[in-house]
């Protein structure tokens, strides 16, 4: 399974691909986690890939894609080619414009506005986001995902954040709020 | 009674953690014994400064941020000589300033570890990308004759024990040990399971008795550290037993650098590490080492799976170069393929050990090599017909 976070610096695009790969490790998985971004600290393109697996992984940079998760146009107009025919779409829906569509099975969340309309931190965008595609992607298990972001997000900060999981899992099951 | 390291460090025995590459050569230090640190932040190598600043404090040991690399590599030879284990850690740019001072460690014996997590050049290059362009450079990069040792990592547990065995391999032949990362492995994550603290081993500095002296009478002599009770002198220029200059003598400087070379050369078997896997009537060998090695195993295997024999060579020691190894690769197969995040660094080096052709499959941009990259070029060359994949420009 392979999987890539993709993005503005800033965003949250290298701690979801942490998390994710934690998650797997926890899950008893082998998983690699690889980071890509430029050298500003924020607003310039960022990526993180991670490949999970039962057995030993040797493949450093996939070169196919099981699961797109753009959080920007940039990110998508780059990296859609990359993805399976059958593979999976995630988008921002706030800042990905995608035409007439890809023909990905796509799922589309406004992360960025919650967060800020519902937790009043954008900063929360990854962890709805983390929850929506734990709602869709059977790649890592909630349990795992949940005790990964709970032991690596700020102290003091695990409520909100454990909520913001919540929240964007609980519009990836399509239940009402 | 335990330490303050001890127990700060048991607290990770036998865990399992998801870190970065970095991490994991900033614990294997710890737990190699690394007592001060001093360095200048640089991509990709300032999570090892992160770690060691954040850990040294907790286990006695001292972190100092310097104003350049050049001052980082000198801090770290004065620690050395005041008893310290002592490690810096960069990147090209980098590792292209603490040149000099990596002769002067060379030719003082100075054991000491130097990290350069290697990343896009040359000069600044691509500051974030990884790259394996500094292979060259870490055997010649500093004048005058000379031997080295330089290891190179391909996965994140392998960073942590490859640098426990840099602070070894110093320690043991009194020469600075330059850990070869590439910013591939440096910043990737993946499941790292830690030793016992006690279970690791370290080479402890052997020190020297009154009257014996530091720099000559075998061929890796004993130290003696500063401010222990007896007058020593240390200079990078030409100097006898003693330690003492003498830059006029032709017997003296022959004596002193032959020894150097020959501490190392003669050791090269003892020192040298490497992964071997080879199949019956393998036709085609691939050779590959640090991040690359990672997708050329994962292609020699598929290449196997699908019925064709291809040998598989991994360096661990890029120097002093393993040719024992390549020699025995190379009395076997056709052809030999490097894939090398370069335009041929260690190609060129396997050339010296076969006359069968040798094929250099580079990749340079910041991107590793996929399996199928190289194993379509191992389909295009396992009939041994020598045609080729990647000619050198």
């Amino acid at each position: 399974m392979n999987i890539r976070f993709s993005g503005f610096g800033g965003q949250g695009i290298v701690l979801s691909g942490y998390i994710f790969g934690v998650a797997a490790v926890f899950d008893g998985k082998q998983a690699l986690q690889t980071q890509s971004y430029g050298s500003e600290s924020r607003g310039g393109g960022c990526r993180s890939d991670v490949i999970i697996s039962e057995d030993e992984i040797f493949e450093l940079a996939p070169p196919r894609l099981d699961v797109l998760v753009a959080l920007s146009q940039a990110a998508y107009d780059a990296y859609l080619p990359a993805l399976r025919e059958d593979g999976t779409l995630i988008l921002e829906d706030d800042l990905v414009d995608t035409g007439n569509g890809s023909g990905h099975r796509t799922f589309r969340i406004k992360a960025t506005d919650i967060a800020h309309k519902k937790f009043g931190r954008k900063i929360m965008a990854n962890m709805v986001m983390l929850g929506f595609i734990c709602a869709i992607v059977e790649a890592v298990s909630r349990e795992g995902l949940e005790r990964a972001i709970l032991d690596n997000v700020p102290k003091g900060t695990e409520e909100m954040n454990q909520q913001a999981f919540e929240e964007g899992y609980r519009i990836g099951k399509g239940e009402p709020g | 009674m335990m330490t303050q390291r001890q127990s700060r460090l048991s607290g990770f025995d036998n865990r399992t953690l998801f870190l970065l590459g970095d991490e994991a050569a900033a614990y294997g230090a710890l737990y190699a014994g690394c007592d001060f640190f001093a360095g200048y932040p640089i991509t990709p190598a300032s999570e090892i400064a992160e770690v060691m600043s954040r850990e040294l404090p907790r286990v006695d040991g001292y972190y100092v941020q310097m104003e350049d690399e050049i001052a980082s590599l000198s801090a770290v030879i004065g620690a050395v000589w005041a008893g310290a284990k002592a490690m810096t850690a960069t990147s090209g740019p980098g590792f292209s300033l603490m040149q000099e001072n990596i002769g002067y460690a060379i030719m003082t014996e100075t054991p000491c570890v130097i990290i350069d997590v290697q990343r896009s050049g040359p000069s600044t290059g691509q500051a974030t990308k990884p790259a394996q362009g500094d292979v060259l450079q870490a055997r010649w990069g500093t004048h005058g004759d000379h031997e080295i040792i330089a290891l190179a990592p391909s996965s994140v547990q392998e960073c942590f024990e490859l640098t426990v065995e840099s602070f070894n391999l110093a320690e043991k032949y009194r020469i600075p040990v330059i850990l070869l990362m590439d910013g591939e492995i440096g910043h990737l994550r993946e499941s790292i399971t830690f030793p016992a603290y006690e279970d690791v081993a370290r080479e402890e500095r052997r020190l020297a008795e009154p009257e014996v002296e530091s720099f000559g009478g075998e061929d890796v002599p004993p130290m003696s550290h500063f401010g222990e009770g007896r007058f020593i002198h240390v200079t990078g220029s030409t100097h006898k037993a003693s330690g003492m200059r003498d830059v006029s003598t032709q017997a003296v400087h022959e004596d002193l650098v032959t020894r150097l070379c020959r501490k190392i050369v003669d050791a090269c078997a003892e020192i040298s590490s490497v992964e071997e896997d080879f199949v019956d009537g393998a036709k085609i060998g691939v050779l590959a080492y640090g991040a690359t090695a990672r997708p050329a195993r994962g292609a020699v295997l598929e290449a196997r799976r699908a019925g064709c024999a291809v040998d598989f060579l991994r360096l661990i020691t890029i120097w002093p170069f393993p040719e024992e190894a390549v020699k025995r690769l190379a009395d076997r197969v056709d052809t030999i393929l490097v894939p090398e995040m370069n335009l041929g660094q260690i190609a060129r080096e396997v050339e010296r050990f076969t006359a069968a052709p040798v094929l250099p499959l580079s990749k340079i941009g910041g991107v590793p090599h996929t399996i199928d990259e190289i194993l379509d070029a191992i389909r295009a060359n396992g009939s041994g017909s020598g045609s080729t994949v990647g000619q050198r420009p």
